[in-house]
């Protein structure tokens, strides 16, 4: 994976000398669920509740990101763990009882969770299709929503491959920012002097780590490599890879079953990856109506 | 927050299954399946049934949260786009009354449209937003100055039109709309169609699986609607003696709706369904029946003022229709995540069988 490469959205957005892209690396392997970083986030950024349902998913009851969750650990519990290759060597043991499980020991039930947020896309939809400009790229190459300009129009909410962003709603006088569009801002405020993300700093395990982006995207080569070698294959990276759809995440991921399991999309494309195309078909079909038109006027008079 | 969609009923934890994680479920064809062709009969699936996995069943993608408002004003454009060509060519040959319906269709449809795309928005009086940037990237930016350009052309043209009914006014501002009312109707003419085409894009440059697949054909769908009610508004409000270039235009709109309609439908593949279904299903039917209904009446109806205007009706209802049959079958594909997870999957099983062919 080359470090030095990768075009810095920063850069391409127009910002001369930006400090190093800054981003997320959440590795899921050590994820406890405890949701501190939903509760970090909402403390800090002053998000407001977003329901308080029992949702019958796990101890899921968040849902989803939106314009009120910018975490949301997702807790999923599998029944039968996909089988390591292990091979037995029948060598005795001299470790604890319990310190070195045996594969064929474990009970068939494992659980999954992740904290999922905003992926500050290299090639971000929202940004891009935004009309007010309100969505703009900040100097740590993350993609962020000004408030006192957002419109409310909406269009960053289905162009989001993920499902991050959307327009909040509920009672204006008790509820901020209703009718704009919200998510997560990978806590400006607090990169801008040189702290963490509310989310990382109270994560327990450094489940969720923060940093430049090309040097997560190392660790989370290294993290993966090792949890190979220790015998966990289902282990992947995802939104690391800056050759993807999006042209990399600055929010990326290492999960221990496919995306979907989690609620991402498994290979999800920047929709303005098609603009261009979809504009000449565009223009080629207003040309057809004006030159139809047109030709209506030759022939009979009724 | 979100709560949890209808999909999770059908949906069965996956015991044991080759993937346990999440909910996995069969991606079942639905009642109102797509027969693919007319000539086809029988029950030809469009796709395999697929397997999938999903988080709960919850969506991947959001739903836009715009409302009946967006789809209302791709039609109003539609018809004020092609309102505003048929005029300039009445005016030019001197069709009086094709000009006059064409002119104020194209002022009521662009201002009921402006109105509907400002209260869809959450903070209505920051409207005045959208004109801070210009940016290719962004349809609704484009489509933003594209009315700009529009509005007040069409609004002029339309004005001439109005100052001939409302007496006593002085005659320098009369002879005033007259003049300006030409050009400005020629200039509505040339950026009408791209009033009637560019929403296309703002609907496909999304990530909600039936419009984004739509891509391809859906401009041609959505001139071919906008001809169909433009033509159809045509033979509506003018004398039988004017209405070749309306009923023409009716004709061949609705010709290349039908036509692209059912291209696009082949090249979504799975993402074709929710045009199927539900009150997408309903309302694509409708406006087939409609816009068929519409173009036979209209081609027929030479003679018959009466026949020509029920046909126009039908026709305006049929494009009516079709705008609100896309809207929601994109809404409904954005709300299902069988349309975001199969169709990755498929393509990264194709790109990995490539990958190992190589």
């Amino acid at each position: 994976m080359t470090t030095t490469s990768l075009p810095n959205p920063a850069v391409r957005a127009g910002w001369v000398d930006p400090p190093p892209r800054k981003g997320f690396f959440t590795d899921t392997s050590i994820c406890i669920g405890c949701k501190a970083c939903e509760v970090a986030c909402k403390e800090w950024n002053g998000v407001p509740e977003d329901g308080l349902d029992m949702l019958g998913s796990s101890y899921d009851n968040t849902g989803a990101l939106g314009a009120s969750t910018w975490r949301h650990v997702a807790f999923i519990e599998q029944p039968a763990r996909p089988a390591a290759p292990t091979v037995d060597l029948g060598m005795p043991s001299f470790s604890l009882p319990g310190a070195e499980a045996d594969p064929a020991d474990r009970t068939d039930f494992r659980w999954l969770m992740s904290s999922d947020v905003c992926k500050h896309c290299t090639n971000a939809a929202c940004l891009d299709v935004c009309p007010t400009g309100s969505l703009f790229r900040t100097e740590f190459g993350t993609v962020v929503v000004q408030e006192d300009i957002c419109n409310g129009c909406g269009y960053c909410v289905p162009a989001c491959p993920y499902g991050v962003i959307e327009r909040r709603g509920g009672d204006e006088k008790v509820v901020k920012n209703v009718g704009i569009a919200q998510k997560c801002t990978l806590c400006y405020d607090r990169i801008g002097e040189g702290q963490t993300p509310a989310c990382a700093q109270a994560c327990p395990t450094q489940s969720i780590q923060f940093g430049d982006v090309d040097e997560l995207r190392q660790r989370a080569a290294d993290r993966l490599a090792s949890l190979h070698a220790d015998g966990v294959p289902e282990a992947r990276l995802y939104g690391a890879d800056p050759n993807d759809g999006v042209g990399g995440a600055g929010a990326m991921f290492l999960l221990l079953d496919e995306p979907e399991v989690y609620g991402f999309p498994p290979d999800p494309v920047v929709t303005t990856r098609d603009l261009n195309d979809m504009w000449r078909r565009a223009a080629l079909a207003a040309g057809t109506l004006l030159v139809g038109a047109m030709g209506a006027f030759l022939g009979r008079r009724r | 927050m979100t709560t949890l969609p209808e999909d999770l009923t059908k949906a069965t934890a996956g015991t044991g299954s080759r993937r346990s994680g999440g909910v996995e479920v069969r991606a079942e064809k639905g009642r109102g399946a797509p027969r693919r062709g007319r000539r086809g009969g029988g029950e030809r699936k469009m796709v395999p049934d697929a397997t999938f996995t999903s988080y709960y069943g919850r969506p991947v993608v959001k739903a836009s949260p715009w409302a009946a408002d967006i789809p209302a004003y791709l039609f109003l454009g539609g018809v004020a786009g092609g309102s505003s060509v048929l005029a300039a060519g009445a005016e030019l040959t001197g069709r009086n009354s094709l000009r006059r319906v064409g002119r104020l269709g194209a002022l009521v449809g662009i201002s009921v449209s402006f109105a509907a795309l400002v209260h869809d928005l959450g903070r209505p009086m920051r409207f005045v937003n959208m004109l801070r940037v210009a940016k290719h990237t962004s349809p609704m930016s484009v489509g933003t100055w594209i009315l700009t350009g529009y509005g007040p052309l069409a609004g002029l043209a339309g004005a001439a039109e109005i100052v001939k009914f409302v007496p006593n006014l002085p005659p320098a501002v009369t002879k005033l709309a007259a003049v300006a009312g030409r050009p400005a109707g020629w200039g509505a003419a040339l950026l009408g169609p791209a009033v009637a085409s560019y929403t296309a894009v703002l609907l496909a440059d999304t990530a909600t699986p039936s419009w984004h697949e739509a891509y391809r054909e859906l401009p041609f769908v959505f001139v071919g609607s906008a001809a169909a009610a433009s033509g159809g508004l045509g033979l509506l409000g003018s004398s039988l003696a004017d209405s070749g270039p309306a009923r023409r235009l009716a004709f061949g709109g609705a010709a290349v709706e039908l036509v692209a309609e059912q291209l696009m439908e082949s090249s979504m593949g799975l993402t074709a369904e929710p045009l199927h279904q539900g009150t997408a299903g309903r309302l694509m039917r409708a406006s087939k029946i409609l816009t068929v209904a519409g173009a036979l009446a209209a081609a027929a109806g030479y003679r018959s003022r009466a026949l020509s205007a029920a046909g126009g009706a039908a026709l305006l209802l049929g494009s009516v229709c079709t705008r609100f049959g896309v809207f929601h079958a994109g809404q409904q594909s954005a709300k299902d995540p069988k349309y975001t997870v199969v169709p990755q999957r498929e393509r990264l099983k194709a790109a990995g069988r490539q990958e190992a062919d190589r």
